[in-house]
């Protein structure tokens, strides 16, 4: 495969005092599975969350048939909730997060002129424990069933008494484990934009994706803890018997909803601030003008971050708190509207007076705008309290949350493939193709969710696996089952482009695009150490204002405006064993604590410490290449270039 | 305008690459580890204090928690901090020995703590408080538990800092990852202040 | 690109259509409200869906106008560079203007309706003209008791039109939700929490109520009616409850109701439901099992699933896993059980005979039956 020779570091002295012998792989699996680079765990990330996308949409498709007609007996109740839970946790926890996140790995160093992360191993470690997570989850689905209680898991349905299977056992664990994968990941990007930004490269200079990924990275390490601490309660209830959430020993069941919102509202906002990025890399760039109000957007994106923390409860309006609390947080809720607005209208600010391009990319992040849009003046209906009592958990909430998720951040994500493939792979995707493939899954997408605001609004509750005849629920229905059943088609199509773009994609050259970040400055794919010379920044879209440096400037372009940093060199940090040792003995480790079998526990936790100990004494290992001149003399490099 | 006269470029620390705050950048994780840290203990001790009260059966706070003891217990803790600032100021001065002795002494104390928490969580056993006997047993024991597993994770850095100093010799170079697990441990010390109060202290107002 | 515009005129004809031709009420609609608090509640939501309009046109007008006229127009004038322009403050503030306006708009009428319609009514507020009721979710069914009245009843709330129905909520095992989209948004039922809903009803009628917060197995069955009657109506049906006992043993004339009494106890039925005035003077059944005191007055069968005609029953009784997958009333039959059939309909019989015996009653509950 092409990007197999993405490159790896060259070989280099082996530190005396390790287990194992530094990989120095370039090929084949044994490079992947060690791999620190950047690059390469992107595309595993990537490459993972649509596998796993691929399986929440057959969930989904398996959904809309039992569905599609009243009384419906394809699937029984039971099989019917382990689909839509396993479809929101894979679709919320293994595809669209893992999407911004693997997108953040590869461009985000890219974006600001670094080689990597600013920790390559725990990298590798937090990529493998995602997998390992997922992979644990799904396993759920052959070892007795799959969890069944909701992405949102209430108490005290998760009780062993409510619930004995193993099922919610899975879930728990698992997301404890990949929790773990999604926090490390998250502080090492904080730590990368801080501290490894290329010279010159100010923190108002930072190109709008790289900006969304750091608040997003915040909200990750501040909304998580809560999710793990309760994902670790409910375990400790099902396997040592404790009562954090046993009502008849005085527990409050509503304590999980609490803990579980002050993690899930940051987590919508985790999901659809990366979008955010997404959009305003992909729309100056086909507009070939600076985002409009660049201030503005980073501002209200740190303001949405905040106030993400401070509407949990407009989850849980229909549970009771009274009309002060219920106030209090429709109108925290409502608040969150202005900054989002005020990015639609920047968006907007983007495209007028522009060249707009109407390429594939661009076409997706047009109908991100219009059905984000719609998404949000329904978030805004759902902070209304009054009107909440009726929507809440009902079809209308389920469009809802549709709309921004899949309308918007899957939307985005899919126009950053198609803008940042050519940099990954070095080759185009089919435009034609492309563009039949939107046509069908856009107007598809709202085939299937703009009709169930009517189904909820008729009185159609969510997660149940069938509706009454008679009181006019049918048709909505029908015309979602249709829309799924076409969607279908449409992602058979982009999965049938991406590998199309794979195997016989003709060359993209460095900057396809004429786009304005650094990312766009060196080859396609990069070669392993990114850039030859790390840049130096003078300006916002440096890149675009060292191709036009006159349209920005005007006659006063500053001398230094290419001059590329030249000192220190790179260091290419080496290939390690550990992270992927570390993160795999969480597998045993997960399923001995499934099967409360404490002797696995114990063993998987004493590998994963030893693995750490041999992980800190390896050291970051790897090849100094020193400035400039070295570089040139890299064989890898035309290689690296052209594959 | 020219920020990138003004970079330093560490070729010790990390990659040898330029660092956009001169700050290293496992000094910078750590904080962002501990301010992610903060929400977890924030979270238990959350759980803790909105199940305050509402435990149905005995025994109830007041029934076992001892004062004077975990004051004598948080006390050692708090000096295993001022230790710990001991050994980061000699290794800095490159006082190796004295380095070692204080690096030894954070572990010893925090051992100490340690060995008193294992104590007093036999003595509430025995005194009827069980993991599931009751929420206060479990929350409390739960959250305490927590902080003490993050004891004895500091003790085990500590102690591997203290050996690893014999098998490749510290210098001040290396003042940085002692800074770093100090960081760990002063955090640590202060959740426990947060939670002597809260869980302890207050029960007696 | 005409095609396109084409296709998404064709699109945007076919969906006002079907949105003109489409009745959104219904007894289970959000949008056909029968109560004041229903009423409020649509009130706001179509308060803001008014004004997501021009927001909508807003975004969508200039979008599509400035695709339009800053569209590339061929390959050389996608080369050109337009100029680079990085923001305009007055712009700016204009539109952080626009949406704060829009929300103080919805904000406003929200407040207000949150305090005229969520507001707790403390149980010393409670006045003689309120209805109170206690209503506890089970998996899968609602228990209702009338503590003032005295008496349970299961699946089925009946009140009088006009007056204030107070809800106490609860719940027996995992979450639930109570919620009858013409009366009222829905409110939690949670352990160890006082929740409380309350409504009225402006007109007699049949109001669909469903569990809304997932409870697993047979959670999609979960369903319940209130049921609005006039004044006398609502005393009728009030009185035959508190007659239950003197009803029930008023019925057992015909032989086949016969039958039924006596299957109801071999069968072991009165093991979990209670039928008041079964043995005379002795209680039978557990309150945590269906109440099937007047089951002759009730509507539906299997919490709200299906009209209670002695069809329905039987087939209910004979095998309630084919009616309603998961819930957790035993088959009493083996699939070859030749007395099955005749023994169901017996039993049907029976129930269907419950606190309809009385002349008075039947005549003023006859309207009820069915699905108005």
């Amino acid at each position: 495969m092409a990007i197999g020779k993405l490159g790896a570091p060259p070989v280099v002295g082996q530190p005396p005092n390790t287990l194992l012998t530094r990989p120095t792989w370039t090929e084949g699996l044994f490079s992947w599975l060690t791999t620190v680079d950047h690059k390469r765990l992107g595309i595993l990330y990537l490459v993972t969350s649509f596998i796993f996308f691929g399986l929440g949409s057959i969930e989904a498709l398996l959904i809309r048939l039992q569905l599609a007609i009243p009384d419906n007996t394809l699937l029984s109740p039971d099989f019917y909730n382990q689909m839509f839970t396993m479809h929101g946790v894979t679709m919320v926890f293994l595809a669209i997060m893992p999407m911004g996140i693997g997108l953040a790995n590869y461009f985000v160093p890219l974006q600001i002129g670094a080689r990597d992360l600013a920790f390559p191993r725990l990298n590798a470690f937090g990529y493998w424990v995602y997998f390992v997570g997922g992979l644990f989850i799904y396993t759920s689905l052959f070892l007795g069933g799959a969890p069944d209680v909701g992405w949102v898991a209430y108490a005290p349905l998760t009780s062993l008494s409510n619930n004995p299977g193993l099922g919610t056992d899975f879930y728990m664990i698992g997301l404890f484990v990949s929790g773990i994968g999604t926090l490390v990941t998250a502080m090492n990007l904080i730590v990368t934009v801080i501290n490894m930004r290329a010279p010159g490269m100010t923190m108002m200079r930072v190109p709008m994706f790289t900006w969304m990924m750091l608040i997003t990275s915040f909200l990750i390490i501040f909304a998580f803890p809560p999710l793990t601490v309760a994902l670790f309660q409910v375990m400790m209830d099902r396997t040592f018997d404790t009562l954090f959430y046993v009502p008849a020993a005085g527990a409050m069941p509503i304590l999980w909803q609490h803990l579980f919102w002050i993690f899930g509202h940051p987590e919508v906002y985790i999901i659809i601030l990366p979008a955010f990025g997404v959009i305003s890399e992909v729309i100056p760039t086909f507009s070939r003008k600076p985002l409009f109000g660049y201030p503005v957007i980073i501002l209200s994106g740190i303001f949405i971050g905040f106030m993400g923390f401070a509407v949990w409860t407009h989850h849980m309006f229909t549970t009771g708190l009274g009309p002060v609390v219920n106030t209090a947080f429709a109108l925290t809720s409502m608040v969150i509207g202005i900054p989002t607005g005020i990015k639609v209208f920047n968006w907007l600010g983007t495209i007028w007076g522009g060249k707009v391009r109407l390429t594939t990319s661009m076409l997706y992040a047009i109908a991100f705008l219009v059905t984000f849009t719609v998404g949000g003046i329904t978030g805004i209906m759902l902070a209304v309290p009054p009107f909440t009592a009726q929507a809440h958990d009902t079809y209308f909430v389920v469009a809802h949350f549709h709309f921004v998720m899949g309308g918007g951040a899957l939307l985005a994500f899919i126009s950053g493939l198609y803008y940042w493939f050519p940099k990954i792979t070095g080759k185009l995707l089919d435009e034609r193709l492309g563009k039949l493939t939107f046509w069908i899954m856009v107007p598809s997408f709202w085939l299937i969710f703009f009709p169930q605001h009517f189904a909820g609004l008729m009185g159609m509750p969510r997660r149940t696996q069938t509706f009454v005849p008679g009181i006019g629920l049918e048709i909505w229905n029908l015309l979602s089952t249709v829309g799924a059943l076409i969607m279908g088609v449409g992602l058979i199509l982009f999965v049938l482009n991406i590998i199309l773009g794979f195997v016989r994609g003709k060359p993209a050259g460095n900057d396809p695009w004429d786009a304005r970040t650094l990312e766009w400055s060196t080859t396609s794919p990069p070669p392993y150490y990114d850039f030859d010379r790390q840049p130096v920044v003078n300006d916002r879209d440096a890149h675009w204002v060292q191709k036009y440096p006159e349209s920005v400037h005007g006659e006063r372009v500053p001398e230094s405006a290419s001059e590329p940093y030249d000192r220190g060199g790179a260091h290419i940090p080496g290939q390690s064993w550990y992270p992927f040792v570390a993160a795999l003995a969480l597998l045993p480790f997960s399923y001995g604590w499934l099967y409360d079998n404490m002797w696995v526990v114990g063993i998987s936790m004493l590998v994963v410490t030893v693995a750490t100990y041999a992980w800190a004494l390896e050291g970051v290992g790897g090849k100094h290449i020193p400035v400039g001149d070295a570089l040139d003399a890299d064989t890898e490099r035309g290689e690296g270039g052209r594959s | 305008m020219s920020a990138h006269t003004a970079a330093s470029v560490d070729h010790t620390a990390s990659h040898g690459t330029y660092k956009s705050t001169n700050l290293p950048d496992i000094k910078l994780m750590m904080w962002v580890f501990l301010a992610s840290d903060i929400m977890f203990f924030g979270t238990l001790l959350g759980t803790y204090l909105v199940y305050r009260n509402r435990s149905l059966t005995g025994p109830f706070p007041t029934d076992v928690l001892d004062i004077p003891l975990t004051t004598v217990s948080t006390f050692v803790l708090l000096m295993s901090s001022f230790l710990m600032v001991l050994a980061l100021h000699s290794l800095r001065q490159d006082d190796i020995f004295k380095f070692r002795l204080w690096t030894f002494g954070v572990a010893f104390f925090g051992a100490i703590f340690l060995g008193f928490q294992i104590y007093e969580f036999i003595h509430f056993v025995d005194l009827g408080l069980t993991l599931q006997g009751n929420l206060f047993g479990t929350t409390f024991y739960v959250l305490t538990g927590t902080h003490g597993v993050h004891v004895a994770i500091g003790i085990l850095w500590l102690l591997s800092i203290f050996v690893h100093s014999f098998v490749k010799p510290w210098t001040s170079k290396d003042e940085v990852y002692l800074e770093v697990a100090g960081l760990y441990w002063h955090f640590v010390d202060l959740v426990w202040i947060v939670i002597f109060t809260v869980v302890y202290l207050v029960e007696f107002i | 690109m005409h095609w396109r515009r084409r296709l998404l005129g064709g699109l945007a004809i076919v969906a006002v259509l079907l949105m003109s031709a489409c009745d959104f009420s219904g007894p289970q609609s959000a949008m056909s409200p029968a109560g004041p608090v229903a009423q409020a509640q649509l009130d706001v939501f179509m308060w803001t869906y008014w004004l997501s309009w021009p927001v909508m046109l807003l975004v969508g007008g200039v979008l599509a106008y400035a695709l339009y006229r800053f569209r590339a127009k061929n390959e050389e004038d996608s080369k050109t560079i337009p100029h680079q322009t990085h923001g305009n403050t007055q712009l700016e503030i204009a539109w952080t203007i626009i949406p704060v306006i829009l929300v103080i708009l919805v904000a406003v009428p929200t407040v207000r309706t949150i305090f005229a319609s969520e507001y707790r009514i403390e149980r010393e507020q409670y006045t003689a003209d309120d209805v109170i009721v206690r209503a506890t979710g089970y998996q899968w069914w609602f228990k209702f008791e009338y503590p003032v009245e005295g008496f349970v009843t299961a699946n089925e709330m009946v009140i009088p039109v006009g007056r204030r129905v107070i809800v106490e909520l609860d719940s027996a095992d995992v979450l639930h939700a109570f919620w009858v989209p013409n009366l009222a948004g829905k409110r939690d039922m949670i352990p160890n929490q006082d929740n409380q809903v309350w409504f009225s009803a402006d007109a007699p009628g049949v109001y669909y109520g469903q569990c809304a917060e997932l409870c697993l197995g047979a959670h999609a069955y979960m369903r319940f009616r209130v049921i609005a009657m006039d004044e006398a109506d609502y005393q009728a049906w009030v009185d035959a409850f508190q007659r239950g006992a003197e009803l029930t043993q008023n019925v057992q004339a015909d032989p086949l109701v016969e039958q039924g009494r006596q299957l109801m106890a071999q069968k072991g039925c009165i093991g979990c439901h209670t039928v008041d005035g079964f043995y005379p003077g002795v209680a039978v059944g557990n309150p945590d099992y269906p109440d099937l005191t007047n089951f002759g007055l009730r509507t539906t069968v299997g919490a709200a699933i299906r009209e209670n005609t002695p069809e329905h029953l039987a087939a209910w009784i004979r095998d309630p896993q084919v009616m309603k997958p998961g819930n957790r009333m035993p088959t009493l039959w083996t699939a070859d059980d030749p007395n099955a059939e005749e023994e169901a309909a017996a039993l049907a019989a029976y129930l269907l005979s419950l606190g309809v015996a009385s002349d008075e009653t039947t005549a003023t509950l006859g309207g009820t039956h069915g699905d108005r």
